[in-house]
């Protein structure tokens, strides 16, 4: 008998599960890949054909994600680029096997986001050395041997931007002594500590220091755990500056819930999310990170593959190494970056 | 004897939880020693505090479950699509709720039968279901984060009762009901029988396979609320929810004085777990030191609060019984 009722449950939960199939997340978002609205140039014209190999890690975050997306975009805008996409990973010896196959496919180029830039090199230089043009973005190769191109966001630069701002901030505000905290990424990867050194040295600048400094995991939830205890931890904060828009949803959701907002709320990466916040008034700025890099790596990766130059430049060649900005958004300027804002 | 040890592993932890708070308030003053405080703490354990008490049931009957933070993040995915969102905005967000227990409850069953009727070991099952269902989460979020509009739910989870914030509520009804179950029912009886002997408890006439199955189901029900206690904390569904939740859930068990070979557990040591995690981390931020350095107090604390434990209930196994 009870047996019965058992497998009864056991069928009504199955059951149940299979009509709760709310699986369905229909109206996705406007493609990603608007684009910057720069002016064409001749180079846009058709050219030659040109096979590219696009390898980048997993997208388990929506900076990650905007990366592919954006690039994927790009590649469709061009009638002579054929992109081959190798799945996302964050294995790098996937990624070095994802690599050989390129080399073995015999590409014309190769843009490569590596998961670990020195753990990459040794394959890129065998494609290099294959006569294969190798594009290095956003996170760098040990070696200058492995790759044609390098273009990277500015993660020093990032903090840079971010603690220049929060400087302003207490300049026109006119704040006496600002309590100013940090709400930093995972704090093992060099980047969250390039981001951390360039907001403390431009703090200097202005006499100030981080007097709070919290770390989280660029997930929602731990963003939001870090925020919770760090508005324990400081009863009043003038100034809060977050890596990472992505945790930042869930360091809002901690701010909110405790109802506290005496405080500027600077961001970082420049996901859609926050520019709709910055133009709501419930954030005040963001620093972007740009998720086009991959994008740019394509157009650089087909010029290069044409032999063609950047139009704007005298010089005849793609540079050897673009560091992207790292701009503040603002209220003032939201609505110029918003088709930039990455959904996360 | 066994009461004498309980209650000594018991005091064992308290004394070490005892000490974190006076160091906290030694170092951090009335920023940790304030009501405000006390409640951040206990919002933070909630969460984290459910499963363990799901897992406690599970570790106890002799199994282990590493799905734990993959069935969560499928939960809170499953439970703020968009399709289940605007059902929700039709009728009611009890239906976000529902559908987040359901999926809950349906891995763990899927976890359970395969366990037990399967002949599996749990931890290749489960291991399994952690890949399964975060690669579902991701598939079904598009590894987007989904945002909760429903004003209603977020209000209700996020606001309080009487001064104690919902979440703790549900955590507090969690561990009570859990203690019940454990300590005052057949259900608990039986629990504790299975994992100290199955082959004797399937002699002495308990259906060892089917208890155990329930055992899983209750593990991922208990999942299913913490994704909704998560939604509600974070106001969003994604599938990075519950990272490295069967660590800390384990961890806190295993504290907490439950034997990880079965036959033995404890909700409020479970409980005690949770929270000595949960306040060390907030002394460390109170104190403005670096995550590293909480990594690493953090194993010397396991490794102390075990040691302390079992040295207490030792000496009370001495001189009580022999």
């Amino acid at each position: 008998m009870p047996g019965k009722a058992f497998r009864l449950a056991t069928a009504a939960a199955v059951a149940s599960l299979a009509l709760t199939a709310c699986t369905s997340n229909t109206p996705s978002g406007p493609a990603p890949g608007a684009g910057g609205g720069n002016a064409a140039s001749p180079n846009d014209g058709p050219g030659k054909k040109v096979t590219i190999g696009f390898s980048g890690p997993a997208a388990d975050h929506g900076w990650l994600a905007a990366i592919n997306n954006f690039a994927t975009a790009e590649a469709k805008k061009y009638s002579d680029v054929t992109l081959r996409v190798a799945e996302g990973t964050n294995d790098a010896s996937m990624q070095i096997s994802h690599i050989e196959t390129f080399i073995n496919d015999k590409v014309d180029a190769i843009v490569l986001l590596p998961t670990d830039g020195a753990a990459l090199t040794s394959v890129a230089t065998k494609a290099m050395q294959a006569g294969i043009t190798v594009v290095n973005v956003d996170r760098e190769f040990s070696s200058s041997f492995a790759a044609r191109t390098t273009i990277l966001g500015d993660n020093y630069g990032m903090g840079v931007s971010a603690g220049t701002y929060a400087c302003q901030l207490v300049k026109d505000k006119k704040i006496a002594d600002p309590v100013i905290a940090e709400i930093a990424g995972i704090d093992a990867l060099p980047l969250t500590q390039d981001r951390s050194r360039g907001f403390a040295d431009a703090l200097k600048g202005c006499q100030q220091t981080v007097d709070r400094r919290v770390a989280a995991q660029f997930t929602v939830e731990s963003g939001e755990a870090a925020a919770a205890n760090l508005l324990q931890a400081a009863p009043k904060l003038d100034i809060v500056w977050n890596h990472d828009d992505d945790q930042g949803v869930g360091v809002k959701a901690a701010f909110d819930a405790a109802k506290r907002a005496e405080f500027s709320f600077i961001g970082g990466a420049g996901s859609a999310n926050a520019m709709r916040w910055i133009k709501a008034g419930q954030m005040t700025a963001t620093v972007i990170y740009p998720p086009t890099q991959a994008a740019d790596g394509i157009r650089l990766a087909r010029l290069l593959v044409q032999q063609k130059g950047l139009s704007d430049l005298l010089q005849v060649e793609v540079p050897r190494r673009i560091v992207l900005n790292a701009p503040v958004v603002t209220s003032s300027n939201v609505d110029k970056y918003l088709p930039l804002g990455f959904e996360s | 004897m066994t009461s004498g040890s309980k209650a000594n592993r018991t005091l064992g932890l308290v004394i070490a939880l005892g000490l974190l708070c006076v160091v906290g308030a030694a170092t951090a003053g009335e920023r940790f020693a304030s009501v405000d405080n006390l409640l951040t703490v206990l919002r933070l354990a909630s969460v984290i505090g459910v499963v363990s008490v799901g897992m406690t049931f599970v570790i106890t009957g002799g199994g282990i479950d590493l799905s734990v933070g993959a069935i969560v993040a499928l939960s809170s995915v499953w439970a703020t699509t968009l399709a289940t969102q605007s059902m929700a905005e039709d009728f009611h967000w009890i239906v976000m709720v529902g559908c987040a227990l359901l999926v809950g409850a349906g891995c763990g069953l899927v976890n359970g039968l395969l366990v037990a009727y399967g002949k599996i070991a749990p931890f290749i099952v489960t291991l399994a279901m952690l890949a399964g269902a975060r690669g579902l989460a991701e598939i079904i979020a598009n590894r987007r984060t989904q945002i909760v509009r429903d004003q209603g739910f977020v209000e209700f989870f996020g606001g309080s009762v009487l001064g104690v914030p919902v979440l703790v509520l549900v955590f507090a009804l969690v561990a009570a009901g859990g203690w019940v179950l454990l300590n005052r029912t057949t259900f608990g009886r039986r629990t504790l029988a299975i994992g100290g002997n199955p082959e004797a408890a399937r002699l002495a006439g308990l259906k060892v396979a089917r208890h155990t199955t329930l055992l899983y189901v209750l593990l991922g029900l208990a999942c299913g609320i913490a994704a909704v206690m998560l939604m509600a904390r974070t106001t969003t569904g994604t599938s990075t929810h519950g990272g490295l939740y069967e660590l800390d859930a384990i961890a806190a068990v295993v504290i907490g004085g439950t034997l990880l070979s079965g036959g033995r557990g404890t909700v409020v040591g479970t409980v005690l777990g949770v929270l000595i995690f949960t306040t060390l981390t907030n002394v460390f931020t109170l104190n403005n030191l670096d995550t590293s350095t909480q990594a690493v107090a953090k194993g010397v604390i396991i490794v102390v609060a075990v040691l302390l434990q079992q040295r207490l209930a030792n000496r009370a196994g001495e001189s009580h019984a022999r």
